[in-house]
């Protein structure tokens, strides 16, 4: 087992806190914040992790005592530079669930291992956890002139973090769909629906293919993909598609959680961490 | 009733909807300049679902927002130029360029329960010193006093105008009494209301001037009633309407009706009216823009563009959803037998 760390306790570091405890790779040994009363924080000590409301100052000093390798954060954006750059002189592997892209955008089934030996990976997006994949599927069999996301989500499990900058899940998951999805020109649009009782996560993918597009290896690259996705994300499930029309590829996604701190609904959430925890296990597994 | 009234046209970007967002450039032009020089103070020009709504899933417009505006902005005279945008599609960037070409007025539109996703572009818009509208779609779906705490988030974020905005055109004259006079009792007293209605249930000129009523000093209209589902209020109708009521709107009569009857009209694929679909959106309280591509999926699938709708409708599927409008055809299309190829 390796020994990791998970900063920030909301919505996303709980629920990855959760699946960490049932992991065979990753004992989460640490959780921090910096509200000492924080439900996170109570909820990591239920689970028998130590805890710090001192942010990452009360981390440093534990992860050589504490043989800490693997670092979540789950914070914001902003203060993942300042926590990165603290943390690397340790020589921690750092799992990025904020939109900083510092290290490379990493989506488990497309590309880790080509990034394991990167000090910090990002993990794109809940909507690009969510569709990169499925990109990807079209692209590793022919070129990809286009490639656009819809994502749509229960308000009730969207954060004030993604609230208060949008924009940031759109352009990040845009350069995701580009960079690791394989698409030329990538475009990103987030919905968020309020409906009682909550939707569970959808997400709609539509891929430009340069030429005429190979219905039958696109097709059988797409089922695989989902297959693979399916390993880590039980609740991932192909709706329709993929329809061809022209030169279009389009595949519609559901995407239900294993309910672990939101309920099942928040897909979005789930594939998030579950692709963080992952990664991790994977850097684990070439650890040792 | 000695008040003013200002009329805000939407035949350049609601009507980018039944145009399937592919109103040529010149004819862009040529409708901003006759109802600028009709007196229409304030246009509105963007792809149909606001800046960078240029997509597989809204579909792909003539031209990119920027060709549109740059074509249109400078031949302005008293008119301004307004754009819309919807955080999740468009992004502060396409804020910018917008400003840049010219337009004054940015109206950043959310589902009316989700008003704090706009704090970021209204704040944008404040910064790049344009007027600056929160618009909130759907109003129907929430009660008054929940659309006034939302509308409350906008304005502090800086919001100088809201707007409530029947989406689906479902709303009575009572509907719109409520929530226009719920929103000006709650707000500040410096911030302003608007009122945008669909005309699915044959309600916009009525709830306009129920609107006007309880307190909005803009109203949406379209000339001609070019837009999504049976359209909007049409412009040249409530202008004719508020000039025998004595209300002042700056606007010549007889040229706005012109504009309409001699350059929109003669602009639509097909007539902008309460046809059996456009009624089931207001009747059922669904998106109007859903509409041709309910239709074009029913056609795809063999199924009825009214039962498309209606199930739309029962899933609670909010604006910006027409993706799953093929989804939803296809889960109904295999629920009656039908083989999808």
């Amino acid at each position: 087992m390796i020994n990791a760390a998970i900063i920030g306790p909301g919505n996303i570091g709980t629920d990855l806190m959760y699946k960490a405890k049932r992991s065979k790779w990753i004992n989460p040994v640490w959780s921090v914040g910096i509200v000492e009363a924080s439900d996170g924080l109570a909820r990591a000590r239920a689970e028998g992790i130590q805890t710090t409301h001192r942010g990452i100052d009360g981390l440093l000093e534990h992860i050589e005592r504490d043989d800490i390798k693997i670092v979540f954060d789950a914070t914001s954006a902003k203060v993942h530079h300042r926590h990165n750059e603290l943390l690397q002189p340790f020589g921690v592997k750092v799992i990025d669930l904020t939109p900083a892209s510092i290290g490379p955008y990493l989506i488990p089934p497309v590309n880790l291992g080509a990034n394991l030996d990167a000090p910090n990976v990002n993990m794109v997006s809940c909507g690009g956890q969510a569709t990169i994949p499925m990109v990807y599927a079209v692209s590793r069999v022919q070129p990809v002139e286009y490639g656009e996301i819809v994502a749509t989500v229960a308000s009730k499990s969207i954060g004030p973090g993604t609230r208060h900058n949008i924009d940031e899940f759109t352009r990040t998951t845009r350069a995701g769909v580009e960079q690791v999805g394989g698409a030329k020109r990538g475009k990103a649009i987030i919905i968020i629906n309020p409906a009682e009782p909550p939707i569970i996560m959808r997400d709609t993918i539509h891929c430009l293919t340069v030429d005429e597009p190979d219905r039958g290896r696109i097709t059988e690259s797409i089922y695989e993909m989902v297959a693979d996705v399916q390993r880590y994300v039980p609740g991932y499930v192909l709706k329709n598609g993929p329809v061809f029309d022209g030169n279009r590829v389009s595949v519609w996604m559901e995407v239900a959680g294993l309910g672990d701190y939101l309920p099942k609904y928040a897909g979005n959430l789930d594939i998030m961490t579950s692709a963080a925890l992952r990664t991790a296990e994977m850097l684990a597994e070439a650890m040792q | 009733m000695s008040q003013r009234i200002e009329i805000h046209d939407m035949s350049l970007r609601d009507g980018m909807h039944p145009k399937r967002h592919q109103i040529s450039v010149d004819q862009m032009v040529a409708v901003a300049m006759a109802l600028d020089e009709a007196g229409v103070p304030l246009i509105e020009v963007t792809h149909g679902d606001g800046l960078g709504g240029a997509s597989v899933n809204y579909g792909f417009p003539a031209h990119s927002d920027e060709e549109y505006l740059r074509a249109v902005c400078p031949r302005m005279g008293q008119a301004r130029i307004s754009a819309l945008t919807l955080p999740g599609i468009g992004t502060v960037d396409d804020l910018k360029m917008a400003v840049d070409c010219g337009v004054r007025v940015i109206r950043v539109a959310t589902h009316c329960t989700e008003a704090d996703v706009s704090g970021q572009h209204i704040g944008m818009a404040r910064e790049l010193g344009v007027e600056t509208v929160g618009f909130l779609m759907m109003a129907h779906m929430v009660t008054p006093e929940e659309l006034t705490r939302q509308a409350k988030m906008m304005e502090e974020f800086g919001a100088q105008w809201i707007y409530a905005t029947d989406s689906a055109g479902w709303m009575l004259p009572e509907h719109v009494s409520e929530r226009i006079a719920a929103l000006r009792a709650g707000l500040r007293p410096e911030t302003a209301i608007g009122f945008h209605g669909h005309h699915n249930l044959s309600m916009g000129v009525a709830n306009s001037l129920a609107a006007i009523d309880a307190g909005a000093t803009r109203i949406d209209t379209s000339a001609a009633g070019l837009g999504a589902g049976a359209g909007n209020t049409p412009t040249e109708v409530l202008v004719a309407v508020l000039d025998r009521m004595g209300i002042d709107c700056g606007i010549d009569l007889f040229k706005v009706m012109d504009v309409a009857e001699d350059l929109v009209v003669p602009m639509m694929d097909t007539a902008v009216r309460i046809d059996r679909d456009a009624l089931t959106l207001g009747y059922a309280g669904v998106y109007s823009s859903f509409l041709l591509f309910a239709q074009r999926a029913a056609e795809k699938y063999g199924l009825s563009s009214r039962d498309i709708l209606v199930e739309m409708g029962r899933l609670k599927t909010v604006g910006g959803q027409e993706d799953l409008i093929d989804s939803v055809a296809m889960d109904m299309a295999r629920a009656k037998g039908h083989t999808l190829l």
